[in-house]
């Protein structure tokens, strides 16, 4: 039966295809992109195996090698796990197959590398959601980590320089959850996380655990780019290549979100956490700040990655706003924004990727209505992404702010409902900015004296984008869409059996 | 006070270690530096976890026939040295890889010092 061995495979099958495209590389290159694609496809079946099984039967909880938990290692997977695993192994899947010109276009002959980093860190990423374990948690969070450095790396000229940010900033964060675990290993003596909520529930709270819970919370707040530990996060994402992104901005930071939820809500009491060290309020607060100075600083960029960039750093708010609520309606919120935001923002970054490759730049001051006209398709993927970004009402991004506006009237916090209010204002500003360019702005008046000089040939030709890069951004698109109409079922059969007890 | 510092000398030096290792990553200009620092830091996370267990007069986590397994206060407790096997492999290849990345810096643009990297980069 493959739905209660799935935990085990999902990293797995990860794993095996990274070391697999490295070795198969070396044969010829396109294999390493066809097993990304298989792998990855391995990697999506199992996942959607596991949720239904999680959904029909409960719980699954894999031990590694037989060893009995707490001293073994547990592979666990619940609802909120075994989607996040669907999640993270479809956007993988998407862009893995949009990689294939991409990847050639704008890092020739590095290729195998990319694969096999890829596969390296989406296995890490999804071993972190799985485990129910603090330590081997710290060991997937550098597998993934490590490989991200690497996949950042592979860029643009200045790619190497922001990586180099990237590990010092994301080993610290790793070196303060180290230190936040020996906390609670100390206090506890217990790394399984099911065994310290249990131990927590019956000992009196002590200062090293609540040392340890806020050391954690500083060292996930570094790996998801929490308001003012976001620095590396704008340069890695501008300067790595347009594949690269769009892998690392949905799903990266997203899995440090659900170890922030899984660490705070899960193994934590939640009452606890909120009422006796206000630790959710400092995540909630810092949140909120973030998403009004990212927002800022996203109207004022011309690169697109880069205004994307800082977009992530923003959205990232709305998600540490909703576990800041600490209620069942900013769980809600929080994990519906994580499902939105990994597709819009993948499909927006493919996107950026698509005009790099088309038009050679994607630069916005450099847009005009002849990319409405050039890449029909991929434009329209752009609309409904942006318009999910702002969060107008029929696509996704509406019903996330609006379980997030919920949670904070609920608990009369107007401060966050201005900043959801405002914040929405502000993406509107950056994103219509786009928009206004791609289909009403005429063509010839351009910034730049050179180019309008250049032969205008009459409206150029449809040159969308080529298929595999194609498919997977409507894909996506069409996913905002679709999450925006069905979210009433989603929330009712998937969400809330996730929201954990005592929340 | 001063029972306090003889009780806690070993998590007072690592505090200060893993200080001026965020001192070195953060204030640093030179990228060697930098890296020094990170790895000061992980190291005395390390450290925490192997002082943390440490116990007065006990041995190592090998079984002694004189003592038996009936009292295991007089064995260390074996399990943060096992973590931390795998901890220093992670710091490790850490350091690998921004030593790769620091090549790669250098190659480029003929610099490790920050400044003058990023006056260069413009």
């Amino acid at each position: 039966m493959i739905g209660a061995e799935a935990p085990v495979f999902i990293p797995l099958a990860f794993l095996v295809s990274a070391m697999l495209a490295l070795l198969l590389g070396v044969i010829s290159r396109p294999l390493a992109y066809v097993t990304a694609i298989v792998g990855s496809a391995a990697a999506l079946f199992f996942s959607v195996r596991g949720l239904q099984a999680v959904l029909a039967d409960g719980p699954i909880s894999y031990h590694l090698a037989g060893w009995m938990p707490p001293l073994g290692i547990e592979l666990y997977l619940d609802p909120l796990a075994g989607f996040f695993c669907v999640l993270l192994s479809g956007i993988t899947l998407l862009v893995m197959v949009y990689g294939r010109h991409s990847v050639q276009h704008e890092t020739p002959r590095k290729e195998v590398p990319f694969y096999s980093l890829a596969m390296f860190l989406v296995g890490g990423l999804s071993g972190m959601v799985m485990t129910g374990d603090l330590f081997n948690l710290y060991v997937f969070l550098e597998i993934g980590a490590l490989s991200g450095y690497g996949l950042v790396a592979i860029g643009d000229k200045r790619a190497p320089v922001s990586a180099f940010r990237y590990l010092t900033l994301g080993t610290l964060g790793a070196a303060f959850f180290l230190l936040g675990v020996a906390f609670i290993f100390i206090s506890t003596g217990t790394l399984n996380m099911a065994d310290i909520a249990r131990v927590l529930l019956v000992s009196q709270p002590t200062t090293p655990i609540m040392l340890g819970m806020a050391l954690i919370v500083v060292g996930v707040g570094l790996k998801m780019a929490l308001f003012p530990m976001h620095a590396w996060l704008p340069d890695a994402y501008t300067h790595a290549s347009s594949t690269a992104t769009a892998l690392i901005a949905p799903i990266g930071t997203k899995v440090a979100a659900y170890i922030l939820l899984r660490v705070l809500f899960f193994m934590a009491d939640p009452e606890y956490v909120r009422h006796d060290i206000h630790l959710t309020d400092v995540v909630g607060y810092l949140g909120a700040v973030g998403i009004i100075w990212a927002s800022v600083m996203a109207i004022t960029q011309k690169e697109m990655k880069r205004m994307l960039a800082y977009s992530s750093v923003a959205q990232v708010g709305y998600i540490a706003l909703g576990i800041g609520l600490a209620s069942p309606l900013g769980f809600i919120g929080a994990v519906l924004h994580v499902i939105n935001h990994a597709f819009m923002k993948a499909c927006l970054f493919l996107v950026s990727g698509s005009f790099r490759l088309r038009l050679g730049h994607s630069s916005i001051p450099k847009l005009d209505h002849g990319v409405g006209r050039v890449l029909p398709w991929t434009s329209a993927a752009f609309s409904i992404a942006a318009i999910s970004m702002i969060g107008l009402p029929p696509t996704a991004g509406f019903f996330s702010k609006w379980y997030l506006a919920l949670g904070s009237i609920e608990q009369s916090n107007w401060v966050f409902v201005a900043v959801l209010l405002i914040s929405s204002l502000m993406n509107a500003v950056y994103f219509f900015r786009i928009l206004e360019r791609m289909y009403l702005k005429p063509r010839s008046a351009s910034d730049d004296g050179k180019e309008a000089e250049m032969p205008q040939q009459a409206a150029p030709a449809n040159n969308e984008a080529p298929g595999s890069m194609l498919v997977p951004t409507l894909v996506l698109a069409a996913g905002v869409l679709v999450l925006g109409i069905m979210n009433a079922w989603g929330i009712s059969h998937i969400i809330e059996p996730m929201i954990p007890e005592g929340l | 006070m001063l029972e306090f510092i003889e009780g806690y000398y070993a998590y007072i030096f690592l505090a200060l270690l893993f200080t001026i290792g965020l001192y070195g990553m953060m204030v640093k200009r030179n990228l060697m530096k930098k890296i020094l620092g990170m790895s000061m830091v992980q190291i005395s996370t390390i450290m925490f976890w192997l002082v943390s267990a440490f116990k007065e007069g006990a041995g190592v986590t090998v079984l002694n026939e004189r003592i038996g397994v009936d009292n295991p206060d007089l064995y260390f407790n074996p399990l943060p040295h096992t973590l931390m096997l795998t901890a220093i492999v992670v710091a490790v290849i850490t350091l690998g890889v921004s030593f790769a990345l620091a090549i790669a810096i250098y190659r480029e643009y003929q610099t490790l010092d920050e400044p003058s990297l990023l006056e260069r980069m413009k």
